[in-house]
């Protein structure tokens, strides 16, 4: 019924913009705690109802073209997949030295002789001894996907970055602290100021994807205080690859030897015990992720709670977390 | 051998006994457990084996470094009091690795005063010594160096960065030493060499506009502390080569043993599979494996079809809601540990040679001696 699905689309569009209403998403996390999976979902997501988003990465560890399983991603934006009503993700790798040169040549029509200074390691050079640099570079790419427009259009509904770890992320996004120990005029200052004021406005929102799981909280914690000093805006915490809990209390042996019995399996004492011990430590873990939880709701953010991708994450899983983003509140 | 784990079994404790061996490395990519594993390999090192041993960490969670007594980042080995080395005769000492300040004690160990507070006035060296991408990993190498050139320890157990990639532990001082012999850092030395002339009115055609553009993008003010960096840093670069090279080489010794950390999770594998290539490459010597938080039942029956059916055979009968949630979870930790060994097959397959060992998920976080004590018992499967 075609109505009904351009109606469907529309409701898609509307959930997106009005539940996650930033313009650049930022997506942080302790390392294995699914970041990249999540920026990918929430770019799927947020390009559902006929829409274009733009997936990036800025570490050089193609995570995106592996998710998709593609080739390694070139610096240039490339339709990786589509989404539900016709939308589409886009996907870039920004890498340092190309945005650098892009950069120079877009100020200073610098054409072949960019290559040169190539060729002499300039690039490479100024890249590495100025990591602010690096970053403002990074960030900088970034920002002008955000603000892109054509034909007095935006070209991106919503760009999704797969940013650095919880570890980095504050020096990441705090770029003009750190060129300003640099440069202390000229247009990179200029750029990093530009990119600073994006970042604190509300078209950009950092959410933190965690695990229930004692390091990754922690973490979560200290960057969500780092991004307060900066005064960067925190969106969601993402929970991820929850599983809801298997067992309401505690299980006594005898109990569990006659439930054995009634269901016809074996009750010999190593079955028993085996099964005993299992019941024991999920209730152990059980009630370690609640009171990680409690320290989570505590932070006062708006959580949401995405479900354990038990096969891997496919296209199939990444749908399935798209929707659950989409579908929260 | 069972057919779903063909990998021959990693003895840990023959490699922590072994005296020939000085250094343990383990590495592996963020979030699978390396440092605690490190800590417990060096514990189980000091108690068991009568070794004294050091731990170098790199960025330990709060509660695990205050179990070693970490509670200042003082850049120093400090002795891990309260553990049971009575029979053994060994010692555990801890540190924690600070980055500026080992940068500094490199810049101080190849300069003269004077020279080292102009470097560490210097703009650029402040934020290459503390936000250098590399850096950490650099300084994680030096500090192995010196523990090492030091001789007071039997055993020096190291932690490695939780870096984007494994790999880089490996790559930075390569990196950073071609860095500073670089054409780029020759042709800004050049002026200083030729007597201090400024550096504007000399070089190539390409290098005169490459100081202008510079100049306009980044200011005049930046080129100026850049050289004036580069300048002061001259001094040190063989220093600084010689360091790095002479830690490869120790790294590729045979008192060197390289432990892969990983979960059976697919990015940790893949990460620990191209590692393990990388460490073939530079003939490196891969000890082995250690699978962390690896889920296996305690019981292989009922299998998870058993339990499933099982479960639905009660919920039909009414009550059992206790065992009927046991079945459940049993058949989902079956499925889990089903799912584990597919994804750990996928570097056992590519490195059938590489000894393993995995690691029975804990229930709870480790922060404290007698946790750590029990996963050095686990990974050592005694």
């Amino acid at each position: 019924m075609r109505a009904g699905e351009e109606s469907g689309d529309r409701a898609d569009a509307d959930r997106a913009s009005t539940r996650w209403p930033a313009r650049l998403h930022v997506i942080t996390g302790k390392g294995g705690t699914g970041k990249t999976t999540v920026a990918a979902a929430l770019a799927l997501a947020l390009a559902s109802g006929g829409r274009r988003t733009l997936l990036v990465e800025v570490e050089s560890r193609q995570g995106i073209a592996q998710l998709f399983g593609t080739d390694p991603l070139p610096y240039e934006e490339r339709s990786i997949a589509t989404a539900r009503g016709g939308g589409e993700v886009r996907a870039l790798a920004v890498d340092s030295e190309e945005a650098l040169l892009e950069y120079l040549d877009m100020f200073y029509k610098l054409g072949a002789a960019g290559r040169a200074l190539r060729k002499l390691g300039a690039i490479d050079f100024a890249t590495t001894i100025a990591p602010g640099l690096r970053d403002v570079l990074l960030t900088g790419k970034v920002k002008e996907a955000t603000t892109r427009t054509a034909d007095k259009r935006r070209v991106y509904d919503a760009v999704v970055l797969d940013a650095p770890p919880t570890g980095r992320i504050g020096r990441f996004l705090n770029v003009t602290a750190e060129t300003a120990r640099l440069a202390k005029v000229g247009p990179i200052k200029t750029q990093s100021e530009g990119v600073a004021a994006l970042l604190r406005s509300p078209m950009t929102a950092v959410h933190v994807v965690t695990l229930l799981e004692e390091m990754p909280v922690q973490e979560t914690i200290d960057a969500i205080g780092d991004l307060n000093g900066l005064r960067i805006p925190v969106g969601r915490l993402i929970l991820n690859a929850t599983r809801p809990p298997l067992l309401a209390g505690k299980i006594t042996q005898a109990e569990l030897r006659r439930g054995l019995a009634a269901a016809g399996l074996p009750t010999d004492r190593t079955t028993v015990a085996g099964l005993h011990a299992e019941a024991r430590d999920q209730l152990v873990r059980r009630d370690l992720e609640e009171s990680l939880r409690a320290d989570l709701v505590e932070l006062g953010l708006p959580l949401v709670e995405l479900p354990l991708l038990a096969e891997g994450v496919d296209r199939t899983g990444l749908d399935l977390i798209a929707d659950t983003l989409l579908a929260t509140d | 051998m069972r057919p779903d784990h063909p990998a021959p079994e990693l003895d840990i404790d023959q490699i922590l006994a072994d005296p020939g061996v000085r250094i343990v490395v383990c590495c592996g990519s963020g979030g699978v457990g390396k440092t605690t594993t490190a800590a417990a390999l060096a514990l189980r090192a000091a108690e068991r084996h009568g070794r004294r041993t050091v731990v170098l960490t790199i960025d330990p969670a709060r509660r695990l470094a205050q179990s070693l007594g970490l509670n200042e980042l003082d850049n120093t080995p400090r002795q891990v009091k309260g553990i049971d080395v009575e029979t053994s005769g060994g010692e555990l000492h801890a540190m924690m690795l600070d980055m500026k300040r080992t940068f500094d004690d490199v810049v101080l160990a190849h300069t003269d005063p004077a020279k080292a507070a102009e470097i560490f006035a210097n703009p650029f060296y402040q934020a290459m010594s503390s936000t250098f991408a590399g850096t950490q990993e650099y300084m994680a190498m030096e500090k192995l160096g010196q523990l090492h050139a030091r001789g007071e320890w039997d055993l020096i157990v190291v932690d490695t960065p939780p870096s984007r990639s494994a790999l880089d532990f490996l790559d930075a001082p390569a990196r950073l030493s071609r860095f500073l012999d670089g054409r780029m850092l020759r042709l800004l030395l050049a002026p200083a060499r030729s007597g201090g002339r400024s550096m504007f009115s000399l070089v190539t055609a390409s290098f005169g506009m490459f100081s202008r553009v510079v100049q306009k993008v980044l200011g005049a003010q930046l080129l100026t502390d850049l050289s004036g960096f580069v300048a002061a840093l001259d001094s040190m670069f063989g220093g600084f080569r010689q360091r790095a090279e002479q830690t490869y080489r120790v790294l590729q010794a045979r008192e060197t043993a390289f432990l892969l950390v990983a979960v059976p999770e697919p990015d940790a594998v893949r990460e620990a599979a191209y590692f393990a290539g990388r460490l073939g490459q530079e003939r490196m010597p891969l000890a082995g494996l250690v699978l962390n938080r690896v889920h296996r039942p305690a019981v292989e029956r009922p299998t998870a079809a058993e339990s499933l059916a099982a479960a639905e055979r009660l919920v039909e009968l009414g009550g059992h809601e206790a065992t009927v949630e046991t079945l459940l979870a049993h058949a989902a930790l079956t499925q889990q540990a089903a799912r584990e060994r597919r994804v750990a097959r996928v570097f056992t397959d590519a490195f059938p040679a590489v000894p393993t060992v995995a690691v029975t998920a804990q229930p709870a976080d480790v922060h404290d001696v007698d946790g750590l004590r029990t996963i050095g018992a686990a990974i050592s499967r005694r």
